[in-house]
């Protein structure tokens, strides 16, 4: 075992294996609560769509569809860096390891700018309830639901990108340093988790907000 | 007393502030829930003096909806969910598994912080004008009309709430991956089977009321409308979401008690639990159909009566395994030898009371029933027996148990009878009125009543001043024990258990030797023919 | 120690990661252009179809469910179950009011 093993092994456990162990059922455990949190607004999502599905359409129609596809596009392929990032850390590629998780941020980068440029429209077209909303009159309250969910759903999304992002720096940093070694990978993996976990958000969330009613004119 | 153990393992406040021993960190947060729960129960002193009198003459009704609303909160959010597993679990998980500490340590000392953060987030709310919405802030009251503070107390409860999910995923993972050699599932005590039912329950449920607690922010700040019938909102939305997380809580809050209990019985009796897997899958099943009968405290707010049904039945079925739990606590003491120490009144207690507490929540499962008593104080009677009778007596048992493990000292055993006594008279003269009064028409969350009541309100009151002197003997004479308690030896008890093979108090990694497990629970015929157990 | 299933060895190859990265791209371009056609309640039962397809590659592979121990699967199915619970027993509600 390199010395960075045992430096790296916590006093409760006995081994790095343990230890391994012991971290990525704590991701995961964390991410069911991940899923149960976001879940409470899918509940929410799902009444009112049941309920108001013709001002669901009509609201989701105004949304900008390129952008929902292209940033769903952008987090697979970050999905993507991510696992080949872990690969790298296994198999001790620490150069190609840091590239993958720079590429990462990039896309994570590309993500939130073409968020930031979705609201910005939004926010001019007057689509944000609270702040000057407007609406064609026969789906004026109803569409107020829809972008309040829009605008709660993406935006606990995109902190958790936000949040993801730091994680991935301190991910850059530590094999930067060389903490990370084919031992002893486990925060590349479990850093991994929650952001193929952000990803899988989003997965839902793109045909759930922006593809209802598509097919109206 | 072991010249070395983790209470003298460095001085200082930066070695307790900064710890990440998971017994200090238990003693941080016992610290933390005694201190809440006396300023839950001031508030309860107030709400009693109140109700003394028909006229609502004490205080004024704004003042009184924060009153009744802020004992809620700091009682349930910051004394009832965290107390037995943030104390007792913190301190014995670890030991009972024969593991040098959690899987997290440093997660561990995270939720004691984040715990207080938030419990100072919603004090300073409460001191700064308080909040007026009940401690179940119904929409769209809390969201739209009520003036007070409650942005700042759900933040605070939602920044709590992150506390319980932690420490959950700790147990949970500390219980699978950290066990000792030989330590199987069926071999843990069965306060772990509780603890890790409880954990379950934590991680699951917890983050559905941070996000609707998040929401309540949210619809104040932006006036979304989610919740607000005027813009297309559903108000019973916010309940299913609510109590989705608020009924598994009260099993957060009994669990635990439930698996002190456990010990005790056996403890107390000196045998094993009479069917231990029973008792240990009845810990799961709670879990589990306690995420099933929410819609039980909705049936007059306007859910349909399809749903209501479903929900009456699954909340007869949830009773079942609570009651194989009491079934089986007496099939253990019957011929066993039962001791009447301190710890094993407060089970005793705890069987009884939470019995009672359970049966009521049969009658208010049938929506008959329920749609006569709800609202009333027939359902307040309902849920401090449990909540009260049962859980903190369990608590109070756990701690006067493992006071001699923790503290290395033993308490004056007179006194504690004596404030066991106290806190069982006063508990039932409070609360067992409140069954007839509320049955008779009394609402809950009212300053005035009839004055036909008044009777059985006064006696409620003077239950309530004997119950609170019952709870303060206890402080007393555990502190003085820390100082001038005899040293009380590994085993005062004569106990079977892995915290019972190490000092008291234990050192900071637990065990001199890491323990090699290779007898069943509660063996106590064994414990007889053998002296030391570590090989 | 736990005696749980070995811990997963790196894939000597990456060539399956890239698969399921065309295939995830395809599934993201197939929910778009459906959306575009007027299949009534089958546009919503599509949608979430091809998320959850998505969502499971993603899990299964890129998070390495395949070669996780069951104690995994465990969680992250109870997760999903405890959603269902949550949307499904609240649906009894609203679907019969």
């Amino acid at each position: 075992m390199s010395s960075h093993g045992s430096r790296a092994l916590a006093h409760q456990f006995e081994d790095l294996d343990q230890q391994r162990e012991v971290s990525s059922l704590g991701m995961w455990l964390f991410l069911v609560t991940e899923i149960l949190f976001f879940g409470g607004l899918f509940l929410v999502y799902s009444i009112y769509r049941g309920w108001y599905p013709e001002a669901f359409a009509a609201s989701s129609h105004e949304l900008i569809v390129w952008a929902g596809t292209l940033n769903t596009v952008v987090l697979i392929t970050s999905s993507l860096t991510v696992v080949l990032a872990v690969h790298a850390a296994q198999t001790g590629h620490r150069r190609a390891l840091i590239a993958l998780l720079l590429a990462t941020i990039a896309l994570g980068c590309v993500f939130l700018g073409v968020k930031a440029y979705e609201y910005r429209t939004e926010y001019l077209e007057h689509h944000v309830p609270g702040m000057g909303f407007q609406f064609e009159p026969e789906y004026f309250l109803h569409a107020q639901i829809f972008f309040s969910l829009y605008f709660i759903m993406t935006a606990l999304h995109a902190l958790h990108m936000i949040i993801g992002l730091g994680i991935m720096s301190v991910m850059v940093w530590m094999s930067w340093r060389g903490d990370i070694t084919p031992e002893y990978y486990n925060p590349i993996e479990v850093s991994g988790l929650y952001w193929h976990f952000v990803d899988i958000v989003w997965i839902f969330l793109f045909p759930l907000l922006y593809l209802i009613g598509r097919h109206v004119h | 007393m072991p010249a070395h153990h983790y209470l003298n393992d460095g001085y200082g406040i930066k070695s307790w502030l900064l710890t990440r021993d998971h017994k200090r960190i238990a003693l941080l947060y016992l610290a933390g829930v005694t201190f809440f729960f006396f300023v839950g129960g001031a508030f309860a002193v107030l709400i009693r003096l109140e109700l003394a009198t028909p006229a609502g003459d004490l205080v004024s009704d704004e003042t009184y909806n924060k009153l009744f609303t802020m004992h809620g909160v700091m009682m349930v959010f910051f004394f009832l969910i965290p107390a037995i597993p943030a104390v007792l679990g913190n301190f014995l998980v670890p030991i009972m598994i024969g593991a040098k500490d959690l899987a997290f340590p440093k997660l561990n000392l995270a939720s004691w912080y984040i715990y207080m953060v938030g419990g100072m987030f919603t004090l300073y709310a409460l001191i700064s004008g308080g909040v007026d919405t009940g401690w179940t802030f119904y929409t769209p009251f809390s969201t739209v009309s009520s003036t007070t503070n409650v942005i700042p107390t759900a933040l605070g409860i939602f920044v709590t709430g992150f506390s319980s999910i932690l420490t959950g995923l700790n147990f949970i993972v500390t219980m699978h991956k950290m066990r000792a050699p030989g330590m199987t599932w069926f071999r843990m005590p069965l306060f772990l089977w509780s603890t890790y039912a409880t954990s379950v329950i934590n991680v699951l449920g917890t983050p559905v009321i941070a996000i609707t607690i998040a929401l309540i922010a949210v619809e104040r700040i932006f006036h979304f409308g989610f919740f607000d019938p005027r813009f297309g909102g559903d108000p019973v939305l916010f309940q299913h979401l609510f109590w989705f997380y608020s009924h598994p809580a009260v099993y957060i809050m009994v669990l635990p008690a439930m698996g002190v209990v456990s010990e005790l019985v056996a403890a107390g009796c000196r045998k094993e639990v009479f069917g231990y897997k029973f008792v240990a899958f009845a810990s799961l099943a709670i879990a589990v159909l306690g995420f099933l009968v929410w819609g039980h405290h909705m049936f007059v707010a306007g859910e349909s009566v399809y749903s209501a049904l479903i929900f009456s039945i699954l909340s007869f079925l949830v009773a079942i395994p609570s009651a194989v739990k009491v079934f089986n606590w007496t099939a253990t003491m019957y011929r066993g030898s039962v001791s009447w120490e301190t710890p094993m009144l407060y089970a005793y207690g705890f069987i009884g009371l939470f019995t009672i507490g359970g049966l009521t929540g049969l009658f208010l499962a049938a929506v008959g029933v329920d749609v006569h008593v709800t609202d009333t104080y027939f359902i307040i009677a309902h849920f401090h027996y449990i909540m009260v009778g049962g859980t903190i007596m369990g608590y109070l048992g756990g701690l006067h148990f493992w006071w001699p493990k923790i503290s290395g000292r033993l308490y004056n055993e007179s006194l504690a009878k004596l404030s066991a006594g106290i806190i069982f008279i006063g508990f039932n003269l409070t609360f067992f009125p409140q069954f007839v009064v509320g049955y008779l028409g009394m609402p809950r969350r009212y300053h005035a009543y009839p004055p036909d009541f008044q009777v059985l309100n006064v006696l409620s009151s003077a239950g309530a001043s004997i119950l609170g002197v019952g709870y303060l003997i206890p402080m007393i004479y555990l502190m003085w024990s820390l100082r001038y308690g005899r040293a009380a030896g590994s085993n005062p008890w004569g106990a079977v258990g892995l915290e019972w093979t190490t000092p008291s108090p234990p050192p900071t990694e637990n065990f001199e030797q890491m323990p090699v497990v290779k007898w069943e629970p509660y063996d106590y015929p064994a414990l007889k023919k053998v002296e030391h157990r570590l090989v | 120690m736990s005696t749980d299933a070995p811990h997963a060895h790196p894939s000597s190859s990456t060539r399956i990661y890239y698969v399921i990265f065309v295939v995830l791209l395809v599934c993201t371009y197939l929910t778009w252009q459906v959306a575009y056609f007027d299949l009534g309640r089958l546009n919503t039962i599509v949608a979430l179809g091809i998320a959850g397809v998505k969502a499971t590659l993603v899990v299964w592979f890129f998070m390495h469910a395949r070669s996780s121990p069951r104690l995994i699967w465990l969680v992250a199915f109870g997760g999903l179950l405890w959603l269902a619970i949550l949307l499904g027993l609240t649906s009894a509600d609203y679907l019969t009011r």
